[in-house]
């Protein structure tokens, strides 16, 4: 644990310490407001939810998520402290956790930046808090699933802009995977088993029934698969580096 | 003590590193010395645990670097190639970094901390950006970041390379006053460091030890008796001719 918590606190540390987070947030903080206010008419709709702001996060998030975890990995291996790193007697699902964790809790603090919205919801009418407390935990997951597949493309290369690149390709296929036009796409070529199997697949299928207020475990289940495998895949590349899994 | 048993590692079929023994007892410091390219840093990654080799092993006080690796690394002080660090960080907060990773906390890790930035003679640059200073007080960053958990094995890959004459000089005291204790490699391009710190010199080449003997046998093998002379002999368009020697010896 004491190489969890050292990593942690260093990669959250790095965040701040750089313009990264600052400018992560600031553009989160405009970005997911104007989009509900301006694009998803949040005012003009009668009702007092936030629906708006969901309809449009897993657009937002699946640029920002892989923004954020694009230097994870690409970083260390770009600077060469990823050998300062791997000659420490850390575990390394503790340094891919570590980092992992930190990066989601920067997610989540952006995510909360949208919590005046909410309040002011509260303030003009009587919304379903009960429902808007699942859809922001289901943001939370979504951004967690984005984070890990980002941080597995970051181990993929020492380039970060490379690592960005595959990681918002990567959240963009996982989450059309479910959508209609994919779907009716590929259900010319694919046999409907296939199709299915694909559409169980999509993170925003997944992330629709958190945002409608409705838990489910294999909606939770999904979710922390996706971040079990987006780590399990960062630790399988890193550990390829050091020359095998003896 | 650090011993490296027939390693061989291989890059895309190429042999980096071709059965490369040797021995490190506590009490000595080990030069490893060799052209660009030779397999010294490959050699000391696979001792500090970053790569695994193909075949043979490496141990650390005892412990397998790549079976037991934790366990080994918890040994050693290790300070790459280049000397890399986290330039956002201080050199303080880097330090302190590497002793939290290492489960010290509190009083320990302050003290612990407050030393290896004193030996490392950082001085007010301690609280600077790592990305500001200059190469040799980066470098004296990652060198105090490697002791500072006082680890019995220590494996630094040109600690000096980079570093003002008076930083070189510094570095290569506190080397031989951290010696007495502990078991030490350092690669390095300069020859004169070996005479002056070191109480044996490994040559490598190609990926083979050729040489593994005091500095002052090793100076024999060159046309005027120094260690520069040797290394040209041994590794030079001519080093063919003195062949493979081993322990002083020709093989």
């Amino acid at each position: 644990m004491n190489g969890l918590k050292a990593v942690f606190r260093r990669e959250l540390a790095a965040y701040f310490e750089t313009p990264l987070a600052w400018v992560f947030l600031t553009v989160f903080a405009l970005a997911a407001p104007s989009f509900a206010w301006r694009v998803g008419d949040l005012f003009d709709t009668g009702r007092a939810d936030l629906a708006p702001l969901f309809d449009f996060m897993p657009w937002l998030l699946l640029v920002l998520m892989p923004a954020l975890a694009m230097r994870a990995w690409a970083e260390e291996r770009d600077r060469g402290t990823l050998e300062t790193l791997l000659s420490a007697p850390i575990p390394l699902w503790a340094s891919a956790l570590g980092k992992f964790l930190a990066a989601w809790a920067v997610a989540g603090l952006a995510i909360a930046l949208t919590f005046p919205m909410w309040i002011a919801m509260n303030y003009l009418g009587e919304p379903d808090n009960a429902a808007t407390a699942t859809a922001y935990f289901g943001a939370l997951l979504l951004a967690g699933g984005y984070l890990a597949l980002g941080q597995a493309l970051s181990a993929a290369t020492s380039n970060q802009v490379i690592a960005f690149v595959l990681g918002a390709a990567a959240c963009f296929l996982i989450t059309v995977a479910g959508l209609p036009f994919v779907l009716d796409a590929l259900s010319a070529r694919l046999p409907g088993a296939a199709a299915e199997a694909l559409a169980e697949l999509s993170a925003l299928a997944r992330f629709e029934s958190l945002r409608r207020g409705v838990v489910s475990l294999s909606d939770v289940v999904y979710f922390l698969s996706l971040i079990g495998l987006g780590l399990g895949l960062a630790m399988t590349l890193i550990d390829s580096r050091r020359g095998g899994g003896r | 003590m650090i011993l490296a048993d027939r390693l061989v590692k291989r890059f895309a079929g190429k042999t980096a590193v071709n059965e490369v023994s040797f021995e490190v007892k506590t009490g000595e410091v080990l030069g490893f010395l060799g052209p660009n390219g030779a397999g010294k840093s490959t050699t000391m990654r696979m001792i500090a645990g970053c790569l695994e080799p193909d075949a043979g092993r490496a141990l650390v006080n005892g412990r397998d670097s790549a079976l037991q690796r934790r366990a080994a690394q918890e040994q050693l002080g290790y300070l790459p190639e280049g000397a890399p660090a986290y330039p956002a960080m201080t050199p303080r907060g880097f330090v302190r970094f590497c002793l939290r990773a290492r489960g010290f906390s509190r009083s320990g890790l302050d003290e612990a901390a407050e030393r290896a930035l004193r030996l490392a003679n950082l001085g007010p640059a301690a609280e600077k950006s790592i990305g500001a200073l200059s190469k040799g007080y980066k470098r004296r960053a990652a060198l105090a970041a490697a002791i500072a958990h006082d680890p019995p094995v220590l494996i630094l890959d040109e600690p000096t390379d980079g570093l003002d004459p008076n930083q070189k000089d510094g570095v290569r005291t506190l080397i031989t006053e951290m010696a007495k204790a502990k078991a030490i490699i350092i690669s390095t391009h300069l020859l004169e460091e070996v005479d002056a710190i070191c109480t044996r010199a490994v040559v490598i080449a190609g990926g083979q030890v050729l040489a593994d003997d005091t500095p002052a046998k090793l100076a024999e093998l060159g046309a005027d008796n120094t260690i520069a002379s040797a290394f040209r002999a041994l590794t030079g368009p001519m080093g063919e001719t003195v062949g493979r020697i081993r322990g002083g010896r020709a093989a």
